[in-house]
């Protein structure tokens, strides 16, 4: 039926079915023939992982949309009929908290890994762009479905971001007030962040991880050593250095989701608040829009740009440069104008500035959680603050001076890749 | 990279193991998953028995209640109206109650109750799930009809044992739900009777 | 690189630790709810004190049993007051209504305090009250300033007189000692305890499943351990080929 070169299987079902729908070639050009750098490490692991969190938040998603009730009187009180009455309800919500954290915990270190091995570097660069939306979706996502279990922290977190946009000069109110739908948050804003949060931006989400995974196996993957594995061929064709996803990454990314997991349902099992970080304590009290909890800060993985808005004294001027914070890294594939990818060849001073950026990150991520006024170290949580932004932005500065004006001292790129 | 050197009955092996203990983990998870479709602790304390006070109910008449989301009628008959269950036998499909699963072991008998004064039933036509009407007095239908229950969707009829007619779509008696008989005329519905 | 990543997650676990904080010098609750005991006697003290004005309207009564090791009859029968209908929750004796006219407002619900404030807070407000002939209720508490709810366990705790000092402008609470005139019937050891059972309680009652998570929590990473070995013994075989 189909030709023995291009697919294996020639009779049966398989081979019925491949003549009528791409299956052996997809299998074959995505994960068994997809040939990959051998020299993956550690950091390598977070890509599959994201895509494992990624479906454990929709079917856990799915499952809690059937006894969830998204409205003002009752989305409380249907989320702790989910922990307490519906069998293994609390299972199900755990794993959809413990998700939500854990996608941002993945996400991060695999984008870390993408600055330390130049992976945003052409022709990779629409790969980023690619990421960066979905990153940026995930926000999204996270702050809608956080508004969903109706408690304190839900109700003010919601009051707080939504009102930056009120911050924009001119039409700030009314664009507030179209969000919210209502002149405070109400029911009317909770049911359409539910639609969001629970149809729209997973569809977009889901789309866009399938354009980075289709951007990526076009161009083919990176590594540690930032080597074109496609330079150096055998006489097949195939990379020298490359070895078919299938079954080597396979087998070792389901190494790493055991590991993956073995941390995630410690968290779960043991620790599914995680000392009040990834679910508040405030969040245990149903909302209440006439008293404001004592400490509002948001979940730990926007806290780093909420430093960075709290760091400008002025409301519109916070709201710009938190905007930029993120919108810089969209634009990393053109600041960076260095020709070697991988942190292993590059310039010293490119190594400390990554360091430094990394730091600044974790530690705006940590001063976010802190009051305003709270002292460290003898400087108050703002000054810190503006230190490290100042350090987070000086980053990009950095970059493109460092590698535009030919400052930077690169060592030699192997021809191959090295272990 | 080359697999001369493998040692192919290992790799089966361990693909093998990692393939069942992981096959086993996803068969684990899917139990709560799926276990989550059960009635909640709410629902099944919404599913709680009812009671029914019959002290007032007059021959011929009728309570409506509900148990577990569904209608339950308790009906007091008439004594002509027990009489007449002897006569229809041959023109019923199943007269004995011998499909047990439309009622507990002891509402198998010919007026399908604990006493044969009440009759408690579940009005959902065994056919397609519409409500019957009611329809005691004799003649009330056609002719020779002798009190029952007549669906008004395809036509089914059951007598006032809630027995089905033979020749109606319906294929089963109309269900009894478990039920006790309590002091001072109380029905509760969705206890059994214990130890008749 | 390695350092790299050690360094991140290094400061990511210091993150967590900080973040925990919130209110300084609690006492420590420590609460164990596999401890059925402490649960029974939590139980009872909540249902005869705190019940009549607050209530957990999201816990069921019939939660009770599994978790303090204990019938459902011996629920009925010792610690719910009036009538019982299968399935009924935890709710108060008194009437929302009431308890705004009575005392200003209505008491909070209290199926979810152990967690929204914490064990600790709950376990350090049960044993800050003291005298106080200038509020309406007779009674303060130094956790909660100027708290509406009366001392409603004075008669096991005695009746605590607060020491005053003067900080600045301000006239603090320095200590809390029950005098031995006004002893209770608990020594203070035993009212620790006693408070500690109802702190104890509350948490269950925040997160009923708490003590089975735990348990159901030991398999499956006993269970993922062993998954994780053979993946990595698959790994290590095939990658024989490459290095």
């Amino acid at each position: 039926m189909s030709d023995a070169t291009t697919t294996k299987a020639t009779g049966g079902l398989l081979g019925w079915v491949d003549a009528r729908f791409p299956l052996t070639k997809m299998w074959n050009e995505h994960i068994a023939e997809y040939y990959a750098p051998k020299n993956f490490n550690f950091w390598y692991y977070f890509g599959s992982l994201a895509l494992i969190v990624l479906v454990n938040q929709l079917l856990t998603g799915i499952w809690l949309t059937m006894n969830y009730n998204p409205s003002a009187e009752g989305a409380f009180a249907s989320v702790e009929y989910i922990m307490r009455d519906v069998e293994w309800g609390w299972l199900i919500r755990y794993m959809h908290s413990t998700g939500a954290s854990a996608f941002f915990v993945v996400v991060y270190l695999h984008m870390f890994r993408a600055l330390m091995y130049g992976s945003y570097q052409k022709p990779r660069e629409l790969i980023w762009i690619f990421g960066m939306i979905i990153y940026l979706l995930l926000m999204a996502e996270a702050f809608m479905g956080y508004l969903l279990p109706w408690g304190q922290m839900s109700f003010w977190g919601a009051q707080v971001i939504i009102s930056l946009f009120g911050a924009i000069p001119g039409v700030g109110e009314q664009l507030a007030l179209w969000i919210r739908g209502d002149y405070n948050i109400s029911g009317v804003t909770l049911n359409r962040f539910f639609a969001l949060h629970v149809v729209a931006l997973p569809l977009a989400l889901v789309g866009l991880v399938v354009f980075h995974i289709l951007a990526l196996h076009e161009v083919g993957s990176n590594n540690p050593d930032g080597v074109d594995i496609k330079k150096n061929k055998d006489a097949s064709g195939k990379p020298k250095d490359g070895i078919p996803f299938h079954p080597y990454y396979t087998v070792k990314d389901t190494f790493g989701l055991g590991v993956f997991l073995i941390f995630f349902a410690a968290v779960v099992f043991f620790a599914p608040e995680m000392g009040g970080l990834f679910l508040e304590p405030p969040n245990f009290e149903p909302a209440n829009p006439l008293q404001t909890p004592e400490h509002i800060a948001p979940v730990w993985y926007f806290t780093a740009f909420y430093s960075v808005l709290r760091a400008v004294p002025d409301k519109f001027g916070g709201v710009v440069l938190m905007g930029l914070a993120i919108f810089m890294l969209f634009l990393l594939p053109w600041i960076d104008r260095g020709k070697v990818r991988s942190i292993r060849y590059r310039g010293l001073g490119h190594k400390i500035a990554l360091g430094l950026f990394a730091a600044a990150f974790v530690i705006l991520s940590y001063l976010g959680l802190k009051a305003p006024s709270d002292i460290i170290v003898g400087l108050t949580v703002t000054l810190w603050a503006q230190i490290w932004t100042a350090v987070y932005f000086g980053f990009f500065v950095f970059l493109y001076v460092y590698t535009a004006f030919g400052f930077e001292r690169t060592k030699p790129v192997p021809e191959r890749v090295t272990d | 990279m080359s697999q001369e050197g493998a040692n192919k009955s290992r790799r089966r092996f361990l693909t093998g193991a990692v393939s069942v203990v992981g096959g086993a983990g996803a068969a684990a998870v899917a139990v709560p998953f799926l276990a989550y479709w059960n009635p909640s602790a709410t629902t099944r304390a919404a599913g709680a028995p009812v009671e029914v006070d019959t002290s007032t109910l007059e021959p011929g008449q009728r309570v409506d209640t509900s148990w577990r989301g569904q209608p339950v009628w308790v009906i007091r008959r008439s004594e002509k109206a027990i009489e007449n269950l002897n006569e229809l036998e041959p023109q019923l499909r199943d007269p004995n109650s011998d499909v047990e699963s439309q009622q507990p072991a002891y509402a198998r008998n010919i007026h399908r109750s604990i006493d044969p004064e009440f009759l408690v039933v579940v009005p959902i036509c065994t056919h397609l799930g519409c409500i019957p009407s009611f329809m005691p007095q004799p003649g009330s239908l056609s002719a020779d009809w002798l009190g029952g229950f007549f669906c008004p969707c395809h036509g089914s009829r059951f007598d006032m044992a809630g027995r089905v007619y033979s020749g109606v779509p319906a294929p089963t008696n109309l269900p009894i739900p478990p039920y006790r008989m309590a002091e001072d005329g109380l029905i509760v519905i969705g206890e059994d009777e214990e130890a008749a | 690189m390695k350092k790299t990543a050690l360094a991140l997650l290094l400061l990511l676990a210091s993150g967590v630790a900080f973040g925990a904080g919130g209110y300084a010098d609690l006492m420590k609750a420590r609460v164990d709810v596999s401890d059925e005991a402490s649960l029974q006697r939590g139980a009872a003290l909540f249902t005869n004190l705190c019940i009549s004005c607050h209530s957990a309207k999201y816990v069921r009564w019939n939660a009770l049993p599994d978790a303090l090791g204990v019938s459902m009859e011996m629920v009925e029968d010792n610690l719910i007051y009036g009538s019982y209908q299968e399935g009924n929750m935890m709710r108060a004796a008194m009437r929302e209504a009431d308890a705004e006219r009575w005392f200003g407002a209505a008491a909070p619900d209290l199926s979810l305090t152990a967690r929204s404030r914490g064990a600790d807070w709950v376990y350090t407000y049960l044993n800050s009250f003291y005298r106080d002939p200038d509020a309406s209720s007779g009674w303060n508490n130094t956790l909660l300033v100027n708290s509406s709810m009366p001392h409603v366990m004075w008669t096991l705790q005695g009746v605590p007189e607060a020491k005053f000092e003067e900080v600045g402008d301000e006239i603090q609470v320095a200590g809390i000692r029950v005098p031995e005139q006004q002893a209770g019937m608990l020594s203070e050891e035993e009212f620790h305890q006693a408070t500690r059972d109802i702190t104890n309680f509350m948490a269950f009652l925040a997160e009923p499943v708490r003590a089975k998570r735990q348990e159901i929590g030991v398999w499956v990473i006993g269970f993922l351990v062993i998954f994780t070995f053979l993946a990595y013994l698959l790994k290590r075989e095939y990658w024989r080929d490459i290095h």
